[in-house]
This record gives structure tokens, sequence and C-alpha cells, in this order.
């Protein structure tokens, strides 16, 4: 095997893992106040009414489109008795349509970032780095589904990135298949590994906070004044009277 | 039942002289920071007029509030819970900064800077959004004072829903303020809007706060309000709101525009109320019989049944006591004087008003007649339909016999007082004619005209046995918090993410912090040496504090920087350069 492909293929995919996992972990646990999608729809709503929903719901798509062909083995499918060519041409069919989408909303996104004013100036580095990470793994991810099955041969990814994929998370990496994927995999691979990395440190994390709790809670939510109001931190069951706290 | 305790405000319109004193106090103390320029907690608005935000009243176009649905189930204006999240991405009825205004301050520097030249130099406006030069075309009171009428008021909501020909002579014959905070409703359907269920009302006290820890920034409480007091901070990402100075009422002080009001017209206190019947008063089919529901779900703090309910659900003796000596208590419910702004929005909002009568009086005057006589007074409500007409639109839902007859309680108490002060006996029928006793007219009266500082502010304290205590209490030091000092500040304090990210800074800390940088900055932003400038607020004239003048080129440099105390920019220590303290620099 070859130290490269581990590097690549093994090493990689893991720290950025760690470095999501833990990272979310620690912004969450240090950062409430800093956990936000901070909307720029107060400065500008008329680009945003196209761009924000197509990008938002064409990503999600992607997303549940990346669960089915990352996460489902082909033989489940097979035993499920779907022909794979009829689950080819769903995948790519339904894979363009999220695609276009998302780029579309992105191109929208991107222009009015730019060229509104008050947008562009809210506009911080980070988010210009997290914005070069999104779009690079999208149009990669995109140009794999365009080229692979409309201009030439299609890799099967299905026996080479998704075994590999699964392989990362029951603990036997398989970095070998991943060498076999084609560049066009195995760039997008990266670049979403860099991306994952990068997550929890920009505005991205409100991903975390898709509001599903909405669905079952009262309408109104009453709270008590208690809990940790007063400037001071709540004293500890442990803490001695007289000590700093009590 | 389920008592709750509730507090709330009660403003008499009457003695509003639009003096903007409120809002300007307010914003001092609240948002006058980055992010939150465009915001004011509380506006005084003209009426007639567009409002601020412009045109905010019209539901059919901003979607705030609840409405009776199919059942006479009570549902918020945006529709289902589904629907509104499938909206999150783009709200497609936000205001937008437009709707509020563009802050804007001026390029001074031109001034200081210009040289010696013929023509006086001109500061521009500059945007506080976007940095670059704007051209000034609309501001949170742009028509104050009927500035821009008749034209702007055109677009005034609630002026539309009145009739053509009392349109055209309204802006003739009547004009008054009306200001606005949020309404810390028993309903908040900015609450019911937020996803993140991050905008909770206390159970203490029914004041409504966003928890700036768990909002995400889904922007649904902006259009859920319908008084359009939820703001979103567009630097932290963000929903802000009015927080009814909740550090203050705690230690038992009014709010900040409440003591620094000039016309001394608010007034504040509690009520106890039935929580378990808010659902059932607020999907009340007919909405000009919603302020009688809401005035049954307050309760009589007087009645042995309810003070037992209110021992039950744990409210303290002096809470208890509070709502008995309650003003706006009295004002609400025992003489009915006050009137709750727009009920027709079914929130139940707990800022009420007292709707103005001084202008029917000013109209008879003008025509000659006595305008405090008590018959001509009551001829003059009936006759005068088109104050009332408006009045009826902003606090009735339309009913315009209510307005009429909290106009003659007013009119009644001003005859009636009129004969005292005079040294005339009193006329008791002129207080039987609004179904008053002279005693209750008396006790009014100096509720609203004498209004008495401890009259007028009937605030409970919070209780320490139900939690560490008050936010501006802080027992001991208020610094020692997690973190200490150093995190506090608005400079120093960031992130790694920039200023939104890190913990939050408790209140007082944090307006300390910014009262010492705005003490010592003369920039918007703060400079780059502003830890080496001399604060002159604190200087007591005595000695000559280290860079009270500029550096002479060439001079030493005193030892390390920023000052010579060893404190850091930022800790409270560098607030004041006490010029008496021993310094051991040698002086110039
Ligand atoms: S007035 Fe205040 S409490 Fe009522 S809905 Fe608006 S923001 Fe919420
Ligand atoms: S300070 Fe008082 S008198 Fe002045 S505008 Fe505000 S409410 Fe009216």
């Amino acid at each position: 095997m070859n130290p490269l492909d581990v590097v690549l293929w093994v090493v990689v995919p893991y720290v950025a893992m760690a470095v999501f996992v833990v990272g979310h972990y620690w912004r969450y646990r240090y950062d409430k106040f800093g956990w936000t999608t901070r909307s720029s729809q107060l400065y500008e709503s008329r680009l945003l009414r196209w761009g924000s929903p197509l990008f938002h719901f064409g990503i999600l798509a992607a997303l549940g489109g990346h669960v089915v062909g990352l996460g489902i083995p082909t033989s489940w499918t097979e035993a499920a008795g779907i022909p794979e060519h009829a689950y080819h041409v769903v995948a790519v069919g339904l894979g363009a349509v999220a695609g276009i989408g998302t780029i579309a909303g992105l191109a929208i996104l991107i222009y009015r970032r730019r060229t509104v004013g008050p947008v562009f100036s809210a506009t911080t580095r980070n988010d210009k780095l997290m914005y070069v990470l999104l779009t690079t793994t999208i149009l990669l991810g995109l140009s794999n589904t365009v080229l692979g099955n409309f201009v030439g041969e299609g890799v099967d990814y299905r026996h080479t990135v998704s075994p590999w994929f699964r392989g990362l998370f029951y603990f036997s990496p398989k970095p070998e298949l991943m060498a076999e994927a084609g560049l066009g995999y195995q760039l997008h691979a990266l670049s979403a590994c860099a991306l994952f990395a990068a997550w929890p440190f920009t505005r991205l994390v409100h991903v975390f906070s898709a509001p599903l709790g909405y669905f079952t809670r009262p309408y109104i939510v009453y709270r008590s004044r208690t809990p940790q109001l007063g400037s001071r931190a709540t004293a500890r069951g442990w803490d001695r009277v007289g000590s700093s706290r009590r | 039942m389920r008592l709750m305790a509730q507090m709330g405000m009660v403003m008499n319109l009457d003695k509003c002289i639009g003096c903007h004193t409120c809002s300007v106090t307010c914003k001092q103390a609240w948002t006058n920071r980055s992010g939150v320029e465009y915001v004011w907690f509380n506006n005084v608005e003209t009426r007639p007029g567009q409002g601020y935000p412009r045109t905010y009243e019209d539901q059919e176009r901003w979607k705030g509030g609840w409405v009776v649905g199919r059942g006479g189930r009570l549902q918020l204006r945006t529709g289902s819970r589904l629907r509104r999240l499938m909206t999150i991405f783009s709200n497609p009825v936000q205001p937008s900064m437009g709707d509020y205004y563009e802050p804007w301050t001026y390029d001074y520097d031109t001034l200081l800077n210009a040289p010696v030249q013929e023509h006086t130099p001109v500061a521009r406006p500059e945007s506080m959004i976007t940095g670059k030069p704007m051209k000034v075309e609309w501001s949170a009171n742009w028509d104050d004072d009927l500035g821009g009428a008749p034209e702007l008021t055109q677009a005034d909501p609630v002026l539309r829903k009145i009739s053509a020909e009392v349109k055209e002579k309204f802006e003739q014959t009547y004009m008054f303020y009306l200001p606005r905070i949020c309404e810390h409703c028993i309903n908040p359907s900015c609450a019911a809007s937020c996803p993140s269920g991050a905008i909770y009302k206390r159970e203490e006290d029914g004041i409504v706060l966003v928890d700036q820890d768990r909002c995400r920034g889904w922007r649904m409480c902006v259009t859920g309000c319908p008084y359009k007091k939820i703001y979103f901070n567009h630097r932290t990402g963000k929903a802000e709101k009015c927080t009814f100075c909740f550090p203050r009422v705690e230690v038992g002080i009014p709010t900040v525009c409440s003591e620094t009001c000039v016309g001394r017209l608010r007034c504040m206190g509690i009520v106890l109320y039935d929580a378990d019947r808010v659902l059932e008063a607020g999907s009340t089919p007919d909405p000009q019989d919603l302020q009688d529901a809401q005035r049954s779900l307050i309760l009589d703090p007087e009645d042995p049944e309810v003070i037992r309910a209110a021992r039950r659900a744990g409210i303290a003796e002096d809470w208890i006591d509070a709502a008995q000596r309650s003003p706006i208590y009295a004002l609400i419910n025992r003489y009915q004087v006050a009137l709750p702004l727009h009920p027709e929005y079914r929130t139940m909002p707990m800022v009420w008003y007292i709707p103005p009568l001084s202008p029917v009086v000013d109209a008879l005057t003008e025509t000659g007649h006595d305008g405090e006589e008590a018959g001509n007074l009551f001829g003059a409500i009936e006759s005068l339909r088109i104050p009332v007409e408006y009045l009826a639109e902003l606090f009735t839902a339309g009913d315009t016999d209510r307005v009429t007859r909290v106009l003659r309680k007013l009119g009644a108490m001003r005859s009636y007082m009129r004969d005292l002060n005079l040294g005339r006996p009193a006329q008791e029928s002129i207080a039987e004619a609004v179904g008053m006793t002279g005693r209750d007219v008396e006790d009014m009266h100096r509720l609203l005209a004498i209004a008495k500082y401890e009259d007028r502010y009937v605030i409970p304290t919070a209780h320490s046995e139900h939690g560490p205590g008050g936010e501006e209490y802080a027992s001991g030091c208020s610094l020692d918090y997690d973190g200490g000092p150093g995190m506090g500040g608005p400079d120093g304090g960031w992130g790694p993410f920039g200023e939104t990210s890190g913990g939050t800074t408790p209140i007082a800390v944090e307006n300390f912090h910014m009262l010492a940088q705005r003490q010592t900055t003369d920039t918007i932003a703060a400079p780059r040496d502003k830890s080496q400038r001399v604060n002159l607020l604190n200087w007591d004239g005595k000695g000559a504090p280290e860079r009270l003048f500029p550096r002479r080129d060439g001079e030493a440099r005193p030892t390390d920087e920023p000052t010579g105390g060893g404190t850091q920019p930022g800790e409270p220590g560098s607030l004041d350069h006490d010029p008496t303290s021993g310094d051991p620099e040698p002086r110039p």
C-alpha cells in the first residue's frame, strides 16, 4: 500500500472527522452566542428570496443523495430488487437537479454577497474561506456527476468510494479502494475533508440548529428567572460556604 | 386557576409632549452598540403617522400576531408551524432596513480638520452600514409632528381604516404622540414564532426575553410580533428586544424610559392573572370584546379567593401587596380608563394607554366655549367624531363607544377637580354621570395628575430565595463571574470568531466597559491609541495626568504601555487615571 494513499484516505479523513466532532463540542460549549445563521436578509431580500431557498433545498436534496449513495451498499439495493441501471438513472437524474439548483442558488448568493454593499461589508474573512471551500466541494461533486455520466464513462463509485467511506466508520479503512476511484472523486473527497475540518469554526454550524423541536414544543415557553441570570455563577453543591461562590 | 404575576405599564397620553427623552435614554442604556444602530426599543410616534417601522400596523402586509382560524382556534397569522419552517431560508415578510431606516452618522472629521477656507466646511452623512456617503431619506421619526403631512400620513394604516371625509380633516384637528415599547404580551406571538424556543416569558414577572445563547437568527419572531418590537441585530445575527429593563425592575426601580419620562406619564406595577384562561380569552370571536376578555383575565387582588390562589402559586406576600397597590391594576380594571394598543392582534398586550383628551379640550376652547365645563366637554366628546374614530382604531378595534366612555371619565375628572381647585363645592353629579364616585375621581386624579413617584411605580423586588440574585444585585463583586473582568469590554473581549462569539458578559459589566470606552473615544470605532488617552471626565483638575498633553518628539517613553498603574486596557482600573495617586513615572 502506498504511504501517500494511507495519508490521504485514512489519516486526512480521520483528522477531519475528529476536528469536526471535537470542534463542534468546543464551539457549542464556549461560543453559544456566536452560534447563529447570521442572516443578511435585513440588508437585502430580493435576491435572497431566490438564491437562499434554491441553495438550501438543493443542498438538502444532495445530502439525502449522499446518504443513500454512500451509506447503502449495492448488495442491499439488489436484495431489494432494484436493478443497478434503474438506480443509476434515478440517482443521476435527481443528483443533477439537486446539484444544478444548489449551484444556481449559490451563484445568486455569491453574486449578492459581492455586489450588495451592506452584505459585502458584513462578510468576514472566515465567511470568504467558507465560501471557497463550499463552492469547490460542490463544483467538484457536480462535475463528477456530469462528466462521469453525460460525457465519459462513469466511475463506479458504489464499489469504490462508498465502501471506502463506510469502512471509515467501522474502523477498517480501505484506502486502496479510494486510490482507484479516479481524480474527480479523489479531489471531491479531499475538499470535503477540508470543508468538514473548517465547519465547526464557520457559520455553517447553524446546520446543527435545524429547529425540529419546534414541532413538538408548546407555543409559549415559560422559564423561571432562577438559573444563572445573576452576575455570579450559580454555586455548585460542593462549593464551600464562604468561598468565592457562596 | 393558575395564577401568575405580570409586570405591566400604563401610559397617560394626555401628558406626553413628544420630547423623545424616553427613546434617547433607552437607546443609551440598551442599543448604543453596533448592529442595533437602527433599533429603538422605545420609540415615540406622532399619530396620525406611519410609525416605526413604516406602516407596521398593516397586518395584511406584515402578518404579525394571532388570528382565529378554523374551528375558532387561535393560530399565528403566518400559518402553521411547518409553513413557517419552510420559509426560514428566506422570510417572505420581514421588514428590510429601509422600512426602519438606514442609520447614519456624519463625517465630522471634515469639520475638525478642514483648513482655513472661504466656505464653511460641511459634514456629509455617512451610512453606518456601509460606511459610504448616503442620502438621508427616512428615519425612525421622519414624520414627527406631522412632518410631511398630508402626503406621508396618507399611508398611516390606522387612518386608512376610517372614512374618507374624516381622513381629510384629520391633520387640522388632531395630533398626539404614542410612545411604544414591547408590550410584554400575555400571549406573545413572537415567542410562538421562534423555531428555536429562544424567546421566553419569565414565570415570575411575565417579562418576555430573548435568550441570546439559544437564538439562531431564524428571524421568524420579527414577523410574528405585530408591534414589530423584535429587532434583528445584523452584526451578531441574533434577535433583540425591549427587556423591560429587567435588571432595574428586579431591584425595584422603574425602567429607564419611565424613570426619565419628562411628562411623568408612565405607571408601572404588577397584576395577577389567570394563566389557564389565556387561550380562551385570546380566542374571543369579536375583536371588540377582546379587551374585556383581557380585563377578565386580570384578577382582583383584594379578592380573598385570589389571594389564596396567589399563595398557592408561590407568589410572595410583598408581591401580593404590590398587586393590591398596583397603579396599573387601578387604571385598567378599577377605573377602566386605560385601553390596550391594538387588542385585535390578540397577543394580550400589557402596556396600556389612557387616550388623550387634551385635543378635545383645546378644540372646545378655540370655539370660545369653556373647555373644562362638564356639559360642554361631554357634548364635544360626542360630536368630535374624528379623534374618537381614530382612537378607536388604535385602542378598541374600532369600537367608538368604549373610547367615548373613557374620554368622558377623563372629562369628568377635569371638571370635578376644577371645582375643587377653585374652592367651589364638589359636584357629585359629574362623577355619577360617568359611573364613578367623587372619591374615585380624586384618587384617579392623584394617580394621573399629581403622579407621585411612589404612586406611579409600585415594583416589588425579585426574591433572592428564588435564585442566585438579580442581575444588578451581584452581592459581592460584580466582576467575579466565570472568566473574570478581563473577558468583558467591547474590545479585547471578542472570541475567536469576531465580536459575536465568546461567552456573554453580565449587563452591568458590559455597560461599565461601554461607558469607559465612550468616555475615552471620539471616533465611532475604537481608535488604536484609546488606552493611552486621558479621560477628562474623571480628571479632578489636580496635577497633570500622564498623556494629558501629547508627548514631545524625542522624549523618552516611560516604562510599559499603556498606563503606569499596570492595568490593561479594558480592565476597570484603566477607567480612572487618578492624577493624585502616587505615580512612579517622572513627569515631563
Ligand atoms: S409586543 Fe413584545 S411580547 Fe408582544 S409579541 Fe411583540 S415582542 Fe413579543
Ligand atoms: S419622555 Fe415621556 S413625555 Fe417625553 S416623549 Fe417619552 S413618554 Fe412622552
